[in-house]
């Protein structure tokens, strides 16, 4: 018997452009709950990938139980005892909990016919076991987030998983239920399981493990029992990059009154009490983790989701923001996180998408101005420089970098006086992030207010003239360029760090 | 490569297979280049051009509207049932038809935006279950007869002629005009392509693509019933049980033999019509030739699976040559 359950030695994945893992380290020991922490793209996921089957590592081995395997499809690595509960459940919630422990794994009894008795026993003592002392018979939709977990922990258990990756399991747990999950989770360390457990929050971590691993950048960077390490270690671990000069920076006359001011925002379980100032000819940056509640802060304040509570002052004057309309007939233009999804319309042409969001300026009378939209039109593809063959080609056939410029250009077309660039820069060539951090200059330049949301440190603290930190749908710290805790570290704390 | 090509150039196909029908109607049966013949077609096109103008809006939104020969019979039967009941002002008649029209197609349009019912499918395929019994009741599953009760007016627009052309047809003609201008020439117009597009991105690009959704479907419901008032004035009666002929597949057939597509975003009204017209010169050819109309529809049938086969295969091309164009860009 090898000393780990699970062992990855050397492991590099490459995508085409990118190497998401380069030699990464990790081993597992059986009866160890063991901690999985990096950076937003540092290749966690990638990482679980690998160990799942999903994708093939193009170097290094994948051991379990001191035994080399070569998994080529999910199938196998579950047969070796490798088992994942991710983040996104897959319940069928109108199935039984028994048929969604049992799918495509159904127990038959005498002829075809499935032996439910059996299956119901087997379900209400896995999840007895699990601690939930439950109707297995009832669909799964009638039970809340921790007990659906619970259904894919119990799905390894009866597959005899001798590893269990969760990968951020208390994202969506209410505090009772993450508690339940401590306990079943101590208790699999009790019967010999490994679990993998991946996660965002250092207290969990200081919690729960045995040991921690940090990666960052696609490289193992260390593995510690968790007593050596501490809050600030783990931080100064995850980053550690030095920030070259990529960003080229521009300043602005900052305004004296707030272009934009918002009150004790609250929406229901995803933002609670956000309150802050945007002032023109400043780049105003939100950092924090996927989830943090920044797109959702944005959305809130665009108008495309409702909000509970809250006020949203425009130049001083209160603005009733009910839908995306009255948002950019107050002057704010959000250039969304999804281009694709939510940014263009994909089959159509360039010109159609530039003029989307501001049909008023190019009509006169009851008709389009033609000539008007040409003009326009050539002046955003000369400004933005988008590579096209002109206005009449369909946005799908331009490369990611273009397309985010046509929809800079259709913001740009309407006027607006505050611009909310969301992950604007993800996806695209570092050549056309430098020209989108051109076009922030220049409305900074012009006076303009600017919010960027961004997941990458560097950029955030290359452009911002000011950075706020989320956390849990909340502001959690606050940081001007020029003051000592203008780094990346005050960020990570106030994105992290454990808190009363 | 553009995504629009310089204009006429588009229609060559349909416009090319049109031509070919006709040259083998031609062949095929003497009577068919009579100018009574023709004139025939063209009346037989109004209705189903007009039905097939709601229904592209419909799927350039990548919606469908199933009711549309339902709202037709409807209307005219709730004129049919104010008839019988004394009233005898053909305007009020008429009017009563395209608010009842409208009104209906509203609705389908309310039941998608406001109630969110899944997809237009649904409630316009009830909805026209919904009116096939309507119309019944209200006429008592009777025929009603418009013809020498004092209300003419009804009659006008599916029976007159002007020097031989149907005043249906003209009437279609400045329709299509109207709403071609209306689909490319207006930021409406381009809204609805961008809904059928992407809804999400269109709505985060503050168009409220619930309202133009709701007004697709309200003038699809606005010509069907104009179309109905057309069939009144061409048989000089209502008749319930016409609810559940299905003029929605002619209409559909028009649209995608016309360039539109499922998928929705695509579609024109000069394709529509080109659409409209091969169908008509399809059944009137049949007729011609006494095929049997279960043959028709066999046929008809045909024509549809074929036309949607075509624009699965054009999206797989254009799919295809995007691919190979993201790899050049790489």
């Amino acid at each position: 018997m090898s000393e780990y359950v699970v062992e990855l030695k050397d492991i590099t994945k490459t995508f085409p452009g990118v190497r998401a893992l380069s030699h990464m380290q990790l081993n597992v020991k059986p009866g160890e709950i063991h901690g999985l922490i990096g950076e937003n793209g540092a290749g966690k996921s990638t990482l679980i990938k690998v160990l799942t089957g999903v994708h093939e590592a193009d170097e290094g081995e994948v051991l379990v139980n001191g035994e080399v395997q070569h998994f080529k499809d999910p199938q196998e690595a579950i047969r070796a005892g490798i088992a994942c509960v991710y983040q996104e459940l897959n319940m069928e919630a109108l199935l039984s909990i028994t048929d969604n422990i049992f799918i495509n794994k159904w127990i038959k009894g005498s002829g075809a016919l499935l032996d439910y008795r059996q299956m119901h026993r087997i379900a209400k003592e896995t999840m007895l076991s699990l601690g939930q002392d439950i109707d297995v018979t009832k669909p799964a939709g009638s039970f809340g987030m921790g007990i659906q977990q619970m259904v894919e922990i119990a799905k390894a258990v009866i597959a005899n998983a001798k590893m269990i990756i969760m990968d951020e399991p208390t994202s969506s747990l209410s505090d009772n239920e993450i508690e339940q999950l401590f306990k079943t989770c101590r208790k699999l360390k009790e019967e010999g399981v490994g679990i993998l457990f991946v996660s965002h929050k250092l207290e969990e971590l200081f919690e729960l493990c045995d040991r921690v691993t940090v990666v960052r950048d696609g490289e193992y960077i260390a593995t510690k029992p968790i007593g050596e390490w501490n809050n600030d270690d783990l931080i100064s671990a995850m980053i550690g990059r030095t920030l070259e000069n990529q960003f080229p920076k521009k300043y602005g006359t900052r305004s004296e009154e707030p272009f934009l001011k918002i009150e004790n925002l609250n929406e229901l379980g995803v933002l609670r009490d956000i309150s802050f100032e945007a002032y023109g000819g400043e780049i105003l940056g939100f950092s924090g983790l996927v989830g943090a509640g920044r797109t959702e802060t944005m959305r809130a304040i665009f108008g495309a989701d409702k909000i509970d509570s809250g006020k949203i002052y425009i130049k001083g004057k209160e603005a009733h923001i009910k839908s995306p309309r009255d948002a950019i007939n107050a002057g704010i233009a959000f250039l969304t996180e999804d281009r694709k999804g939510q940014g263009l319309v994909l089959p159509e042409s360039i010109g159609l998408n530039m003029i989307l969001a501001n049909f008023k300026r190019f009509t006169s009378g009851f008709l389009l101005d033609q000539k008007k939209i040409n003009e326009a039109g050539q002046k955003n593809i000369d400004d933005l420089k988008i590579k096209a063959t002109g206005l009449d080609e369909a946005v799908q056939q331009l490369s990611g970098g273009n397309q985010q410029k046509v929809v800079i250009g259709k913001w740009v077309n309407t006027d607006a006086e505050i611009y909310i660039f969301d992950e604007s820069t993800r996806g695209i060539d570092v050549g056309a992030k430098v020209e989108v951090y051109e076009v922030m200059n220049r409305l900074v330049q012009e006076g303009k207010c600017v919010i960027m949301v961004s997941s990458e440190l560097p950029e955030i603290l290359g452009m911002s003239d000011r950075i706020i930190v989320m956390r849990d749908g909340h502001i959690t710290g606050e940081m001007k360029r020029g003051e000592d805790t203008f780094n990346e570290e005050s960020i990570m704390k106030a994105a992290w760090e454990v808190q009363s | 490569m553009k995504k629009r090509s310089s204009g006429l150039m588009d229609y060559a196909g349909t416009f090319g297979a049109l031509l070919i029908l006709c040259i083998i109607m031609t062949i095929a049966s003497d009577k068919f280049l009579r100018v009574n013949n023709l004139m025939n077609i063209l009346k037989q096109t109004s209705f189903n051009a007009l039905v097939a103008t709601g229904m592209l809006l419909a799927l350039i939104t990548a919606g469908i509207d199933l009711s549309v020969g339902a709202v037709a019979t409807f209307a005219g039967c709730v004129a049919g049932f104010l008839l019988s009941r004394g009233v005898n002002n053909a305007l009020i008649l008429i009017l009563v038809m395209l608010l009842t029209g409208t009104a209906i197609g509203t609705i389908n349009g309310l039941l998608l935006t406001r109630l969110h019912l899944p997809h237009p499918f649904v409630s316009t395929l009830g909805m026209k279950n919904v009116l096939w019994g309507a119309s019944l009741i209200v006429t008592n599953s009777q025929m009603i007869a418009f013809s020498n009760r004092g209300v003419d007016g009804v009659l006008t627009l599916g029976s007159a002629t002007i020097a031989g052309f149907p005043v249906s047809f003209v009437v279609v003609i400045i329709i299509y005009i109207i709403m071609h201008i209306l689909l490319t020439r207006t930021s409406l117009g381009r809204s609805i392509y961008c809904v059928g597009g992407n809804p999400e991105a269109t709505r985060l690009s503050g168009i409220n693509s619930a309202n133009v959704l709701t007004f697709c479907f309200a003038v699809s419901g606005f010509m069907a019933a104009l179309a109905g008032l057309v069939t009144i004035g061409r048989s000089g009666i209502c008749n319930g049980a016409n609810a559940i002929q299905p003029y929605d597949t002619d209409a559909i057939a028009a649209c995608i033999i016309g360039g539109a597509s499922f998928r929705g975003g695509k579609g024109t009204m000069i394709g529509t019509m080109l659409g409209a017209l091969i169908i008509s010169v399809l059944r009137n050819g049949f007729t011609l030739l006494s095929v049997d109309s279960s043959w028709q529809n066999l046929v008809l049938g045909l024509v549809i699976i074929g036309a949607v086969l075509l624009d699965v295969i054009r999206g797989r091309m254009a799919a295809n040559a995007l691919r190979k164009a993201a790899a050049a860009i790489k």
